[in-house]
């Protein structure tokens, strides 16, 4: 058990942080549209962390909207399906996001085919028990959308002798620009509230506490107005703060507890989900609708028209950018997911997958690469890291290779929320020299096995 | 429509900035010295104007000549060879041969700051080793102070010393508060020190507009709070309790905190970065150890100031606080590392 700091049962957040712009007014009061389908579809295997998935199709299949395309690859592995109805054109290697090719099934959307949503019969939830409940999740190939896409039945796994106490629903939306989350919570607050009993109940859990940031009053003010007394539900208004959405942190704002290190939130107790993810299990327990699509933001400063789609999976970047009117002349690079932690796009051909919460497009002033000074000393980057580590001593050892000494001091701990970059007046690209540091790591430990 | 496929940039996160730059830390930290140095000028007139400019002369040329060509660029637009040199002439007499200043600026950016391997590498105040090596060197001549002159454009003879050799000071010499109270056991009034009218170094003699670029400082996010706080905090309690065994012979509190170079050490070169801890923890032990040797010195010590050698002991000491305050690690217990 970890030790309390007298302090931070005064301070309603975690410490340390920063407070980035959060620029959501492009996109906070736009409803949630649906895309048009697309001519192709590619569905990666690997779109979770884990194992990738077997297909279970063969070129030239006929395949129904939701229909089983793939099996998990093993335990820490989740189901896909189908996003559209069309036929299997190729299982072959394709592109993703990062400019490599994986293993992906490539689908061609049947063009007279009304494209009906899969809509089955509700499944039996109550009388569920746990095992079923985690094959079920398993199945549906739900993910937590959060950005990580970790396969959520492991999460649900809890282990002999450990128990839930509390379903922490995460609706920080703490990266900037995103508010594919904000607009699920208010378009769909009672999808949401069936989701989290669900998952309450089949997990024992004593509570559900729903984290939102202040700079979301009205979805705070829906999801009130959704409750209905009695039930074991409360909404917990948070600092508006980066990272306050990082699952460790959001534990240590709503309850006051650390997390150990090298330990998971169900050691304190406590279940995170994000709210897309709850979405995705009413979903299924609705209407045995599988995780074919998701809720994308589109926006930042180099897109025509920003919005909130609900995008099938599979659907080439490029499609969704051009039903938002394209790319600017001025756009320089597009990223996938939040501007403190997304990731570059290499090809607007690669296909939106599970973790893929926001496609963003940035012009000069984003991309454009600072001069960088030496580090002063500063301090300002130790001041930011929200897990007290002192990443300016990590940029230091990386440039001079000595990264054992990284380790001692660490290194493991860091998340690469990137707010120690995002403080640094020297322009020192700290994040990746610690993403540096982890591969040398991993790769010394890997070739000593 | 138009869909055109640019060539990507793959830049990585995070694509925003809080929009400090380092340049931009140094040239608050200019402004916040543009009142204390305006007073020195009026107040102690040209002579002063040209022992400041020899000095930032003095650091700049030595920056231009020993950094390299690959880095004289950046190296330059930092702008921290010109706050040190600002900063060393501060710390001078007024009617300081400038070609001493000029040197002295040299030795500071020299010894100071290049040989270390520039900006963010040193472990002494670069303006402070330029001072204590004009200290050393030319003990006389800096320690040799003139009350304000009539007239801003009195010329001081001193002032124009051709290099290597320094004339006996013409003016009117005068003692500095801290030598006044060492040596005669007379107190300046608190009000003389507030405002500046007393004589001293250039830069450190009026309490308020140091103390105002310091509030601006913190305003802008450029200060680390902790250290001014801890040392004065520690320089009014000390003296107060010495103060309680003899008040006759000790200075008092706040003729402690507003006498000397204590203001000026503190707010602009103690709180240097570069040469402060990093850790919340470190800063606290750091300032309240300038704050006690400060006094230590100034009461015990055979000169009347000592906020200089305070500051460069306590730098010395820096990387080992560092080491040993660091931070807990969130999810462990304090002193556990794995």
């Amino acid at each position: 058990m970890v030790k309390l700091n007298p302090l931070s049962l005064l301070t309603r957040s975690f410490q340390h942080g920063v407070h980035p712009q959060y620029l959501k007014e492009q996109t906070q009061d736009l409803p949630i549209q649906r895309v048009p389908f697309v001519e192709n579809y590619v569905m990666p295997l690997g779109q979770h962390i884990g194992v990738p998935c077997k297909p279970v199709v063969e070129k030239g299949q006929r395949l129904q909207r939701g229909e089983l395309i793939a099996e998990p690859g093993g335990f820490v592995s989740v189901s896909l399906h189908s996003p559209v109805t069309g036929v299997v054109n190729e299982v072959d290697e394709f592109r993703t996001f990062d400019g490599n090719f994986s293993q992906s099934i490539e689908i061609k959307a049947d063009p007279f085919a009304a494209q009906e949503p899969a809509i089955g019969p509700a499944i039996d939830w109550e009388s569920m028990g746990i095992d079923d409940f985690i094959q079920t999740v398993q199945a549906a190939g739900i993910v937590g959308m959060g950005g990580a896409a970790f396969p959520a039945h492991v999460k649900f796994s809890i282990p002999d002798g450990q128990q839930i106490r509390s379903l922490l629903i995460n609706g920080a939306e703490c990266e900037p620009y995103l508010t594919n989350d904000h607009r699920l919570m208010m378009e769909r607050p009672e999808a949401l509230l069936k989701g989290a009993e669900i998952v309450r109940q089949k997990l024992g859990a004593e509570e559900i506490v729903i984290g939102v940031e202040l700079n979301k009053p009205e979805a705070i003010e829906i999801l009130h107005q959704h409750i209905k007394p009695g039930d074991p539900v409360r909404v917990e208004s948070l600092e508006v703060k980066y990272p306050q959405g990082a699952e460790k942190m959001l534990i240590r704002t709503v309850f006051g507890r650390e997390v150990p290190a090298g330990q998971l939130p169900r050691d304190v107790e406590v279940n995170v989900s994000n709210v897309s993810t709850i979405v995705a299990i009413a979903d299924y327990f609705d209407h045995a609708m599988p995780l074919i699509e998701r809720i994308v933001t589109v926006s930042g400063p180099g897109v025509s028209y920003p919005a909130n789609l609900i995008v099938p999976l599979g659907t080439p970047v490029r499609d969704v950018l051009q039903f938002c009117g394209g790319l600017k002349d001025e756009a320089m690079e597009v990223i996938m997911g939040g501007p403190m932690m997304g990731k570059p796009i290499a090809s607007l051909d690669a296909p939106v997958v599970k973790g893929c919460s926001g496609i963003l497009a940035f012009t000069e002033e984003q991309t454009l690469k600072r001069r960088e000074y030496p580090c002063i000393r500063c301090g300002r980057c130790v001041e930011a890291c929200p897990y007290f580590l002192n990443p300016s001593r990590f940029a230091r050892l990386a440039r001079a290779r000595m990264y054992e000494e990284m380790e001692e001091y660490s290194i493991f701990d860091c998340v690469e929320c990137g707010c120690c970059t995002f403080a640094c007046p020297s322009a020192i690209p700290i994040v990746q020299l610690i993403r540096t540091g982890k591969d040398q790591l991993r790769n010394t430990q890997a070739s000593a096995k | 429509m138009k869909q055109r496929d640019p060539e990507l940039l793959l830049q990585h996160a995070p694509f925003l900035r809080e929009g400090k730059t380092t340049p931009s830390v140094m040239v608050d930290v200019l402004i916040a010295l543009v009142p204390a140095t305006l007073a020195g000028l009026w107040y102690f007139g040209i002579g002063a104007f040209l022992v400041v400019m020899a000095s930032i002369l003095g650091a700049v040329l030595t920056e231009v000549a020993f950094i390299s060509k690959q880095h004289r660029g950046e190296s330059l637009l930092d702008g921290s060879g010109l706050l040190t040199g600002l900063l060393l002439g501060l710390t001078l007499p007024p009617a300081l041969p400038m070609w001493m200043a000029f040197i002295g600026g040299a030795v500071a950016i020299g010894l100071g700051k290049v040989i270390w391997g520039g900006l963010g590498n040193n472990l002494f105040n670069p303006a402070l080793v330029g001072r204590a090596f004009l200290l050393a060197t030319f003990p006389i001549a800096m320690t040799t102070w003139t009350t304000a002159d009539e007239s801003f454009w009195t010329f001081r003879a001193s002032n124009f010393d051709i290099p290597f050799t320094y004339t006996e000071i013409d003016g009117v010499t005068a003692a500095t508060p801290l030598g006044l109270l060492k040596f005669d056991q007379e107190v300046t009034p608190l009000s003389d020190l507030f405002m500046g009218t007393t004589a001293g170094s250039i830069g450190e003699t009026s309490g308020l507009l140091l103390i105002l670029g310091g509030v601006y400082l913190f305003f802008r996010r450029d200060l680390d709070w902790r250290i001014p706080v801890s040392i004065l905090v520690t320089v009014l309690i000390f003296s107060g309790i010495l103060g309680l065994f003899d008040a006759e012979r000790f200075p008092a509190p706040l003729f402690s905190v507003f006498s000397g170079g204590l203001l000026l050490g503190t707010i602009y070169m103690a709180t240097d970065p570069v040469t402060s801890p990093t850790t919340p923890l470190g800063t606290w032990i750091f300032g309240i150890g300038v704050g006690l040797l400060v006094i230590l010195i100034r009461v015990f010590g055979g000169m009347p100031e000592g906020v200089m050698y305070s500051i460069l002991l306590m730098n010395a000491a820096t990387p080992l606080i560092d080491r040993f305050t660091q931070p807990r690690v969130f999810g462990h217990l304090r002193g556990d590392r794995d």
